[in-house]
């Protein structure tokens, strides 16, 4: 079978796009996502498909399209929310957080909301730091929400699909960073289905667990460390609600060390959670405490250097490693 | 598609002057109806409340003495299938739309039989075959809501079966979600989608503890702010529930013909505190006593009998009759089960994972067919 290379947004506008033939339900709205296209020229073309009932310009009015997409979702539609920015979801956060998430729970069964929110997370690039939330430590807190955190075209289209047809509400968190990154993507139909981690690289003495943008780093980092002789393992966790720890175990113990990466910051994160998990289910397998990368423990600069120090990049993640595995 | 895309973007700058008559009553048993809804909520949120001294229900509760005018002559004036969404202060509306008192009670009673088994409690109330999409307890959250449902049966009318958009939506909020910025969001977009919504404004003046005028610019002319967005409004008498029939009538009526939202300030009273735990000392008994002498019943009680034939045992008769029903419901509600255990982890996903274990329908819906 012949290689089919596209770039990871055109992966995303695949899977949106198919989806909104298979399904009438499914509709798009955001800033920009019509006439121009997508801030980030995702919803390419799409306009010009669906035209503008089905593919919809919204007003900066985040809380308030967000709002509307739920109660629209209520009903049985299946609205797809780009954000611009997950950062931009902040002002949104009580519908996304107490209608979307809740509203099955709190109706007793009778109102699903089957919804996508989705858009770039994480540090665009030298942003600022009301720019470059990393909300998955935030939001994962809730129950009732899935997320999805794709780190290849491949992933993208096949988690997007799986997100759009899913019947909760799902929190979809793409990187700007890897918009323009290409993959192997299939002509054919297919999913990615969620709660199912992906052994990315195999090796012996250490496993690495990330999600999404970081796991550039890790592969940068284990290419490095495969110099010393130390043999990375690294895990594409792919989504966090639900958290696939079984394939997270199991290779602890087989490498016994483990570090996790998340470019969220440390305090209550996805990194303190998976390597809580960790730690009850290894605790007779490590042969070190898990060691963990996040962000720094301060608001995203904007200088380039010192954005380069914060973020989770690769020194920090070979330093993280060499003391897991005690080879400082 | 060019057509299309006109109308979309048509965020009108002027609003187009509407003329709008009032619509003619119905016949006497349906007014009769009314009075028999608006008896039934009031010994229902009577019985509410000893139900909560009693201990027999928790957290917050809001009842709506006073206001039932709103629900009953609004809800009366759409068709059954026209979405409701609202904000806390919901057991009138749940009523009025049709809910058995019985589910509306267990609810806050914390029972398996309650509307949604006993997790939405006293603010939540919903009712999927009543089109009834809650209860909402954060102030202002249910008006993004109300335009999204508008959306879509606009959706499902125009591109789903491909025809002309006949639902209107109706979104109440009180006088205190005027100030909260979900509700700007959700008139601009109402306005600028064409969106078939109703805002409601039942304005009782307080927020709570807060007088509207210490809390609010513009407060003797609230429809400055729908007309902001694009929205025509009208002010009706909240409680005369037979203006309120025949304004929301003739406004029904327009918002579905011309898939436009409108703003309606039903000027109102609350005669009970915000919550149960309120004293009221932020107004007098004086005002109070002058809002209960224009009480909702009474009027339609003396409308009734001047015009309508109906007489003091009429009257009579129908509270003995909604006395009982509320006794049966409470009664209902007393021996509904506790919700089972095994409802903690239903209902948060659809699907079962981990801990979670799926969905299930409440009793409220066994029988009713998706």
């Amino acid at each position: 079978m012949s290689e089919r290379i596209i770039e990871f947004r055109d992966a995303l506008c695949e899977a949106m796009s198919e989806e909104m033939r298979d399904d009438q339900k499914v509709f798009l709205l955001g800033e920009e996502v019509a006439q121009y296209n997508g801030a980030y020229k995702i919803s390419k073309g799409m306009l010009d498909e669906f035209g503008p009932r089905r593919v919809i310009d919204t007003p900066i009015s985040e809380s308030g399209f967000s709002g509307m997409a739920i109660g629209a979702a209520m009903r049985g539609l299946r609205p797809i929310v780009e954000f611009m920015s997950w950062s931009f979801s902040l002002v949104a956060a009580d519908p996304i957080l107490n209608n979307a998430a809740k509203m099955l729970y709190m109706s007793g069964g009778q109102f699903g909301c089957p919804i996508v929110f989705r858009g770039n997370d994480g540090a665009g690039g030298q942003l600022g730091s009301t720019h470059s939330w990393c909300v998955e430590s935030l939001y994962a807190n809730v129950p009732g929400l899935k997320m999805a955190i794709p780190y290849d075209a491949y992933d993208a289209k096949g988690m997007l699909k799986t997100a759009i047809r899913d019947d909760n509400p799902v929190f979809f968190l793409e990187s700007e960073r890897l918009l323009s990154t290409t993959g192997h993507v299939p002509q054919e139909d297919y999913t990615v289905p969620f709660g199912q981690a992906f052994v990315r690289r195999q090796g012996t003495d250490c496993t690495l667990i990330s999600f999404g943008r970081p796991l550039h780093f890790c592969f940068e980092a284990a290419e490095e460390l495969a110099k010393e002789g130390i043999d990375c393992e690294i895990i594409d966790g792919r989504t966090i609600r639900p958290l696939d720890i079984d394939t997270m175990v199991k290779s602890v113990k087989k490498t016994n060390a483990c570090v996790v990466v998340d470019q969220s910051w440390s305090f209550a994160s996805i990194g303190s959670e998976v390597a809580s998990q960790i730690h009850r289910y290894c605790f007779d397998d490590l042969d070190n405490f898990v060691h963990r990368v996040h962000s720094d423990d301060v608001p995203t600069p904007y200088a380039s250097n010192l954005e380069q120090a914060y973020l989770p990049n690769t020194r920090k993640i070979c330093e993280a490693v060499r003391s897991a595995t005690y080879n400082t | 598609m060019d057509k299309i895309e006109t109308e979309q973007n048509m965020a009108s700058t002027e609003l187009p002057h509407v003329q709008l008559g009032k619509a003619p009553l119905p016949e006497s048993p349906i007014l009769l109806g009314w009075l028999r809804q608006m008896l039934l909520i009031r010994e229902f949120e009577v019985r509410t409340m000893q139900a909560y001294q009693n201990r027999l229900i928790g957290g917050f509760c809001h009842v709506y003495i006073g206001q039932e005018a709103v629900a009953v002559g609004s809800i009366a004036a759409v068709n059954p299938d026209d979405p409701i969404v609202l904000a806390y202060r919901c057991h009138g509306h749940a009523l009025a739309r049709g809910m058995d008192p019985k589910y509306c009670m267990a609810e806050m009673f914390g029972r398996i039989g309650g509307c949604a088994k006993g997790k939405g409690g006293s603010m939540h109330m919903f009712d999927a075959p009543h089109h009834l999409y809650g209860g909402h307890g954060i102030v202002g959250a249910q008006t993004p809501l109300g335009a999204g449902l508008a959306f879509a049966t606009k959706y499902e009318d125009e591109v789903l079966h491909d025809g002309k958009s006949q639902h209107v939506t109706l979104c109440y909020l009180g006088d205190g979600a005027i100030n909260q910025g979900a509700f700007y969001e959700a008139m601009n977009l109402a306005g600028l989608f064409n969106l078939p919504v109703i805002f409601i404004l039942e304005n009782n003046r307080y927020s709570m503890g807060t007088a509207i005028e210490r809390g609010t610019t513009m407060a003797s002319e609230l429809h400055t702010k729908s007309a902001a967005h694009g929205i025509n409004h009208a002010i009706v008498d909240g409680k005369d529930v037979v203006s309120m029939y025949q304004s929301f009538k003739s406004i029904a009526d327009w918002c579905r013909e011309e898939s436009r939202p409108f703003f309606v300030e039903a000027q109102t009273y609350r005669y009970k505190g915000h919550s149960m735990s309120d004293p009221r000392k932020y107004r007098t008994r004086e005002e109070e006593a002058r809002e209960e002498g224009s009480d909702c019943i009474d009027r339609l009680e003396k409308f009734l009998c001047d015009e309508h034939d109906l007489t003091t045992d009429g009257i009579k008769q129908l509270t003995r009759q909604v006395k009982t029903q509320v006794r049966e419901a409470v009664d209902w509600a007393k021996n509904s089960p506790e919700t089972p255990m095994d409802e903690l982890y239903k209902d948060v996903y659809v699907d079962h994972w981990g801990p979670f274990t799926g969905t299930s329908k409440p009793e409220m819906l066994q029988g009713e067919d998706e």
